[in-house]
């Protein structure tokens, strides 16, 4: 005779009935979790990391603020997302547009819920957005840190996904009749960092962010006492006031390009300025013919 | 080879007597000589052993005496004040910290029998600006240079310990780059900041704080005094913490202020002697910094057994909360009782107004009960 087993009554119901969430109880969970999110919050119980990346509000907190806008507001398309790698370091590269750099909080939307790994996206701000009050200390608990070199390599050689925007105030500020033109790509600070950790770059185009806020003027005096890049004039900002931030419903497209390989050309070539020269302006002309590309794929500017 | 004769500055606070505590206790060193214009506290009295204590105060010449007449051959040079309270004012914080630096390093320098420097130095010499890379390693330094304090003075006691260095290229000298202390004992620029109940804090702004463990302090300087590394090595643990959930941890009640406030109270604080909050230290809070610790680890030959994370825990240990994390659970807890008390609530007048909504007990497709005919 064979050993006496326990056969389940019901082979598809969960082990134990504590496991099984009462029907209709789905609210009161979301409830409970938040509760739970609240206690931790209050009682610091969270990791943060030495870049202040703090992933218990960023996943709880910032990413269901900004995925109603992801989703239903922009409509976002992500295309390519198989050209991003699931592990290791790689520097996303890609264009800045909007006026508020809502396209980098778009990116990490997309990495971080379209991605198979749902990877990290680590962002790198302009010294000024780490001066400012709030919106700093948001920036690095949302995983951004300060664009140089040091960080960069950093975060690549820890095996991190970097996001780098080389167009920088030049591109979030550009006039709207500018829209989808690149900018100068910095001095190609980014090429080096890839080249000395060898991760590979992924030039990325993001189309339908350069409609959100149409940029129509720029009051430089003000932007000038403000102590601001530019201050800028939306058909809506500053007439109508707060309102005047909500941004336009555009349809945007998210699109990740075959990564540029750096590792064959060792660290040494960080210091051959015209590799650096010449692979910028590969990433700058990929980034360029896919916006192109891009554009002529989407029917019109809000649909 | 251990050395014959140490020689600590700054022996009467508590981190120059647990080092000389731990010296004296080492059979191998011959002598154990401590420095400092006061006497030893109480507390630290009972632990110093053998060690001999010389009254004197470092701007003084007669501490080229003291080297000379004992054959000092390691010198740890601890005499550095952080906060302008407790030297009695910014100008003589100053005068103690540089001149007394630089009489000390002349008396080494006469001194034939010297081999060896050790230097308590500071991470604050990176500074803390929004412009500075998240992590800092020795190589590195301060993109807006520390306009003043004690930051300021610890780079310039750094530039002449460097000018000795090139004057005595026999003498191994160790600069040591520590992060914040923490610890149950330790009193530190830190703890009499997070002993508050109310903690002020700038509004819009957290910084990144890297601690190190009290235990680990002493280690560090006992293995730098007896051990061979020469060269600049930043101390701290590992991992970090945020200024605010470092707060919360302790149960301290964080008090965000506009940064135009804080001057003013930094200054009624000062005067009640009961914490400092100089420009520097502002920036500190502010941004906060964060050393590379790999020297330490790899070439230095030491690895921190506190994290961050747990030293902050062995300090709270001494601090009782303000707002526990008892009271914050029990308040959750409360709060997810009656979370499911509206829930079941709910759930019975919806079955009451419609009950054949209510699913029923799920029938599972494998195996069935036997109903009777």
């Amino acid at each position: 005779m064979p050993e006496a087993r326990v056969i389940r009554l019901h082979p598809d119901a969960p082990e134990s009935p504590a496991e099984q969430a009462p029907p209709g109880r789905g609210w009161d969970s979301h409830v409970a979790g938040g509760l739970e999110f609240l206690r931790r919050r209050l009682t610091g119980e969270y990791a943060t990391d030495e870049f202040g990346f703090d992933p218990d509000l960023a996943d709880h907190l910032l990413m269901p603020v900004l995925r109603p806008l992801f989703e239903k507001w922009f409509r976002v398309e992500v295309l390519g997302l198989e050209n991003v790698p699931d592990v290791g370091g790689a520097l996303v590269v890609a264009n800045h547009s909007g006026t508020i750099p809502v396209d980098a909080l778009m990116t990490t939307v997309a990495l971080h819920d379209e991605h198979p790994a749902e990877r990290r996206f680590r962002l790198l701000g302009a010294d000024l957005v780490f001066q400012v009050p709030f919106i700093g200390a948001m920036a690095r608990k949302l995983g951004a840190t300060l664009a140089c070199n040091e960080d960069a390599e950093r975060l690549l050689s820890e095996g991190e996904l970097v996001g780098v925007f080389p167009e920088g105030f030049k591109g979030v500020g550009k006039p709207f009749s500018e829209r989808y033109t690149l900018q100068r790509f910095g001095r190609g600070g980014f090429v080096t960092a890839a080249l000395r950790t060898g991760a590979p770059i992924v030039p990325c185009a993001i189309v339908g962010a350069e409609e959100i806020y149409p940029m129509i003027g720029n009051a430089k005096t003000v932007a000038r006492v403000l102590g601001l890049p530019y201050f800028p004039i939306t058909p809506t900002f500053p007439l109508l006031g707060p309102a005047g931030l909500v941004p336009l419903p555009s349809k945007w497209f998210i699109a990740f390009g075959e990564p540029i390989e750096t590792a064959h050309f060792g660290p040494n070539a960080a210091e051959d300025p015209m590799l650096v020269f010449n692979l910028t302006d590969q990433v700058r002309e990929t980034i360029q013919h896919s916006l192109y590309q891009l554009l002529l794929k989407r029917r019109s500017v809000f649909s | 080879m251990p050395p014959a004769v140490v020689l600590v500055t700054g022996v009467s606070r508590w981190l120059g007597g647990a080092l000389a505590a731990e010296l004296a206790a080492d059979p191998s060193i011959g002598r154990v000589i401590g420095v400092d214009s006061v006497p030893p506290g109480p507390e630290v009295l009972p632990r110093l052993g053998r060690t001999e204590f010389v009254r004197a105060d470092i701007r003084n010449p007669l501490i080229g005496k003291v080297i000379a007449s004992a054959g000092v051959d390691t010198v740890v040079h601890m005499n550095i004040s952080s906060t302008p309270g407790g030297s009695g004012g910014r100008t003589s914080m100053k005068e103690l910290n540089v001149i007394g630096t630089m009489q000390l390093l002349a008396a080494c320098q006469r001194a034939p029998s010297v081999r060896r420097l050790v230097l308590k130095s500071t991470s604050a010499v990176y500074g803390a600006s929004p412009r500075d890379p998240a992590v800092f390693t020795e190589s590195m330094q301060a993109r807006r240079v520390p306009g003043g304090g004690f930051a300021k003075d610890s780079l310039d006691i750094e530039g002449y310990v460097r000018s000795f260095t090139r004057r005595r290229p026999e003498v191994d000298v160790a600069v040591l780059r520590f992060t914040n202390f923490i610890g149950p004992r330790i009193d530190s620029l830190l703890t009499g900041f997070l002993r508050m109940p109310v903690v002020p804090t700038a509004l819009g702004f957290d910084a990144r704080v890297q601690l190190l463990h009290e235990d680990d302090a002493v280690a560090v300087l006992v293995q730098a005094t007896t051990g061979d590394f020469a060269g600049t090595v930043n101390v701290g643990a590992p991992g970090t913490v945020l200024l605010s959930q470092a707060i919360r941890r302790l149960g301290r009640v964080a008090l965000p202020l506009p940064s135009a406030a804080m001057g003013p109270l930094g200054r009624l604080t000062r005067q009640a002697g009961i914490t400092d909050y100089s420009p520097e230290q502002m920036r500190f809070l502010n941004f906060g910094r964060v050393v590379d610790t790999r020297v330490l680890r790899e070439e230095f030959g030491y690895t921190p057994r506190f994290t961050t994370e747990q030293a902050l825990a062995d300090y709270a240990r001494t601090v009782a909360p303000v707002v526990g994390p008892e009271l914050v659970g029990g308040v959750a807890a409360a709060a997810e009782h009656v979370v499911g008390q509206v829930a079941t609530l709910i759930e019975d007048v919806g079955s009451l107004a419609g009950g054949r909504r209510r699913p029923g007990t799920p029938v599972a497709a494998g195996l069935r009960a036997v109903r009777d005919a």
